[in-house]
């Protein structure tokens, strides 16, 4: 391949900016994202850590919150009211789309599908590397809301109307609203170029041989993750720029009939409020499934190559990854049992609710049958996935009591929600994220993480996890309800004080194990062990390349695809796997002709431009040479 | 050892690009598959809000000439010839037509709007509780309005010249496309100018209605033909897809200088002009909704 060597000849003269800052190279990409997605994750739990205080010792004053807050979100070192909303709403938003959403699949699919699928780059790096911006630029903004003198937005991260649609509804409700919405547009178009370019690198830049039912399962759940996100965020985007004019031009699309007790009956009528939450749930749903499935591929990936067999009914597995994504678009209502919805719509939405429970249970077993007799290997990444599948069972059961309508009435916005959706989308896919760091963190940075350190890490936060959220299950169900302050007022719940103390003390915990994963993680960056090419004994394309980071991804010819990805432990071999360019010994290759490429631009075209971000924009305004 | 495949089917096989579509095209549809949710949301959005509120023809079957004697408004001769079902005024008042008649010309135009708004409110056609006809709000056209001397009624015919233009700048366009595949540089140069001019006229017509439905006192928080919704979803409705017709006219200039300066006849192919081709029919298939929701329904 002539290109390929072309490529290969083609000398990169990176500075620092182009190589640290406007990359295109989609593993220096990955490995922004993730970095920007470690530190939104630390501020979100940060914030969690302090409301937890508020809600365990309502009474107590702790000097560190005023000191971090200020006296005047924080005085006399007790939250304010107002601010802990502020908290709630903000550890929801940075932790549901900018840590699991940008920085779960925002990393791994631009890590690994190129590396995966066996290309040089994405489809458009240019495009790849405007995805990270708009998300940094989006990170900023919302993080800008901050410190505003209003506070951030505090209506709960589903910003429902009207207390985000009317500027002075609340203190929250004013400029810091408007950020997090200016926030959420830059970040829908970074879901947006990001979700174009992952599905077109999959579809049109597979190598030869790498068919669609011969691609690892981690591919084919980041596809059809970015299918979701380009089909659901455009629908937040309508749902949000009608909320933007009805904060700033007066506009009644989802109020009416209003009276404040301070302006009297406003003048907004005709809107309503339920339409902005079946717009906003149209994408909310999706996106509970944008966060999870990148955590299930990438648990079928690794639980795979742990326990060193092949993944157990690959195609019931796309089959239900498929089925997901269908349904996870026609369930959106099950969100809005109690908006008086007509109870025959209810019924609809319950029973496609309880349908999803199909698919999420052959994964399930899928991965314990893999599982079943294995030759475990249990790795740090191989703890984190048995961890997440442990998380998918726990949380998913509670999700058939919610989706039941009658149920949902009374279990609505109770702590029994907060409990089951920590557990199944938080907690899973954070384990997901975590199996995935610990499994490819040698690909990114060439060095091994400590594993003792790693294992500290599983064991704290897996016990921490449980106990912070499972509690809450039984506080929900006794009627607690969710977002209040304190329950100093409501001595019904007193008996829950010393549960409240267990959680936040769990949740302390949890948070002293992410640190000991964030010395791990930074410290092995610069002194972890060198890793070797194939550390995992792992089949995918991913571990034929260099460990040293090469831009174009392999130094030669791309490789061949030979075979599927889950080639373990087959008698036919001496050796336990047998990675997926590599053909049979002695069979006859027969290669079927594919034909010449017909599209005329060159693949290696874009890596050109790599060379430098400023040449790109100056070359548009010269006249183009062939 | 037996023979070892590596490419199942040629299609999906890998090595290639699956019905030899290049990457970049296939973006442009994702691309536009995810607008066209955007545009979904917006209309369904609309949708729920107008079925809030009555429409006028449901307020139009309540009301019979005698009804309207009875509340003291005058029905000699025509006055308001409503005809039931199809909801036509078919001819206005006279009173209007020869209001105008004494002052025509621009600076009389914001009073005869008031007049006519006012008239249609003292009969009830217009009310905050009924969603108004676009028959009613859109009938004025450069020249022969019922604000102008004209008098005439000409419900949608402005809006139906819109739809008109655009489409035919998707005729230019498909011919564009036709002729890069023909590699004839100069026909291609010729049909994306007549394109851009298309898209300009459409949005100069655009701006004209709007104009003349700001003049009318419509804003977003505020509309005399009925409730504050309808312009608000007006503007952000048409506004929204106006942004889109701007983004394709800067789109279609990029790549007519491309075209013009030789860069795809260089390149030996004249796909950019394919992939802006499709961001056109979508846009243009988008005002097709737009138009069949807002005004004709």
């Amino acid at each position: 391949m002539s290109t390929a060597t072309a490529h290969t000849d083609h000398h990169h003269k990176e500075s620092f900016i182009s190589k640290y800052v406007f990359s295109m190279d989609h593993k220096m990409i990955s490995k922004q994202f993730l970095i920007t997605g470690i530190v939104m994750g630390v501020i979100g739990m940060g914030m969690s850590i302090a409301f937890r205080l508020q809600l365990a010792y309502p009474d107590t004053s702790f000097p560190i919150l005023e000191w971090l807050f200020g006296s005047k979100w924080a005085p006399d070192g007790r939250l304010d009211a107002g601010y802990y909303m502020a908290l709630v709403t903000m550890h929801g938003t940075i932790m549901v789309f900018y840590v699991l959403t940008a920085g779960l699949s925002g990393t791994f699919a631009n890590l690994l599908l190129p590396l995966q699928v066996g290309a040089r780059d994405m489809a458009s790096p240019f495009m790849n590397m405007l995805s990270y911006w708009f998300f940094f630029a989006s990170s900023i903004v919302l993080l800008s809301s901050l410190f505003v003198e209003t506070g951030p937005a505090s209506g709960g991260w589903t910003i429902y109307p009207p207390l985000s649609a009317l500027p002075k509804a609340m203190p929250g409700s004013g400029m810091g609203m408007t950020l997090w919405l200016v926030a959420i547009i830059l970040f829908i178009a970074s879901s947006l170029l990001g979700g174009i370019n992952y599905v077109s690198t999959v579809l049109n830049m597979r190598t030869k041989g790498m068919s669609m039912t011969r691609l690892p399962l981690t591919v084919w759940a980041l596809m059809l993750t970015a299918i979701l996100g380009i089909l659901s965020f455009p629908v937040l985007l309508g749902g949000g720029l009608l909320l933007l004019f009805d904060r700033g031009f007066g506009t009644s699309f989802y109020l009416s009939d209003i009276y404040l007790g301070s302006a009297g009956a406003l003048e907004h009528t005709g809107g309503s409020p339920v339409l902005f939450q079946h717009l906003f749930w149209f994408l909310g749903h999706p996106e509970v499934y944008i966060i999870i499935l990148p955590a299930l591929g990438i648990t079928s990936e690794i639980i795979s190559i742990n326990s060193r067999k092949p993944i157990f009914g690959y195609t019931a597995m796309v089959i239900s990854l498929l089925g997901i994504a269908f349904l996870s678009f026609i369930v959106w209502g099950h969100h809005m049992f109690i908006t008086g919805m007509n109870p025959l719509l209810g019924a609809v939405f319950l029973v496609t609710t309880l349908i999803i429970a199909v698919p999420s249970a052959v994964k399930t077993f899928n991965y314990l049958a893999t599982l079943w007799r294995g030759n475990i290997r249990f790795t740090n990444a191989m703890m984190f996935a048995i961890g997440l599948v442990s998380f998918f069972i726990s949380g998913g059961l509670t999700g058939i009591f919610l989706g039941n309508a009658t149920l949902d009435i009374q279990l609505h916005d109770t702590y029994f929600v907060v409990g089951h959706f920590h557990i199944v989308m938080g907690c899973a896919a954070i384990f997901g994220m975590m199996a995935g760091i610990y499994h490819w963190f040698p690909k990114m940075f060439g060095r091994m993480l400590n594993k003792p350190l790693g294992y500290i890490h599983f064991w704290l936060t897996f016990i921490s996890a449980y106990v912070v959220f499972f509690p809450m299950h039984f506080m929900g169900l006794a009627g607690v309800p969710r977002r209040y302050y304190a329950f100093t007022l409501l001595p019904e719940y007193g008996v829950w004080m010393d549960v409240n103390v267990v959680m936040t003390l769990a949740a302390i915990l949890g948070g002293i194990a992410q640190i000991v994963f964030l010395y791990n993680f930074f410290s092995s960056i610069f002194i972890g062990k060198k890793a070797t090419q194939n550390p995992w004994d792992a089949n995918t394309l991913e571990w034929t390349t260099p460990v040293e980071r090469i831009h174009g991804n392999w130094p030669g010819e791309i490789p061949t695809v030979y075979r599927w990805a889950y080639d373990y432990s087959n008698p036919a071999y001496d050796v336990d796997f047998m990675p997926q360019n590599i053909p049979d010994e002695g069979a006859d290759v027969e290669l079927f002709e594919t034909t010449t490429p017909t599209e005329p631009e060159t693949k290696d075209e874009p890596a050109k431009e790599t060379a430098n971000f400023f040449t790109l924009i100056k070359n548009w305004f010269k006249p183009r040479t062939v | 050892m037996s023979t070892q495949t590596i490419s199942k089917s040629s299609t999906w096989g890998g090595g290639n690009s699956p019905f030899k579509v290049s990457y970049g095209k296939l973006m442009m549809w994702i691309f536009l598959l995810s607008d066209a949710f955007t545009f979904s949301s917006l209309l369904i959005g609309y949708g729920a809000i107008r079925h809030k509120f009555d429409s006028t023809e449901s307020f139009v079957e309540e009301v019979t000439p005698a009804a309207l004697e009875a509340q003291g408004i005058p029905m000699d001769g025509n006055l308001v010839k409503f005809q039931f079902g199809s909801n036509l005024i078919e001819k206005f008042t006279p009173e209007v037509v020869a209001h105008a008649e004494v002052a025509h010309g621009a600076e009389a135009h914001a009073d005869h709007t008031d007049y006519f708004i006012e008239k249609m409110r003292e009969v009830g056609i217009f009310s905050e509780t009924h969603w108004p006809s676009p028959d009613l709000v859109f009938n004025h056209f450069p020249g022969f309005g019922i604000f102008d001397f004209h008098g005439m009624h000409l419900p949608l015919i402005f809006v139906s010249l819109m739809t008109l233009i655009l489409i035919l700048s998707s005729v230019t366009m498909v011919l564009g496309v036709e002729a890069g595949q023909r590699m004839d540089k100069k026909a291609v140069g010729k049909w994306m100018f007549w394109t851009i001019i298309g898209g300009f006229a459409f949005l100069s017509c655009q701006a004209w209605e709007w104009v003349q439905f700001i003049g009318a006192g419509s804003l977003m928080d505020s509309n005399p033909f009925g409730p504050s919704t309808f312009a608000a979803l007006f503007f952000g409705v048409t506004g929204f897809h106006g942004f889109h017709v701007f983004s394709g006219v800067v789109l279609n200039i990029i790549i007519y200088i491309n075209v013009l300066r030789g860069t795809y006849e260089k390149r030996g192919h004249y796909e950019m002009v394919e992939k802006v081709g499709l961001y056109w029919h979508f846009v243009d298939l988008v005002w097709v909704f737009v138009f069949t929701f807002f005004y004709l329904i």
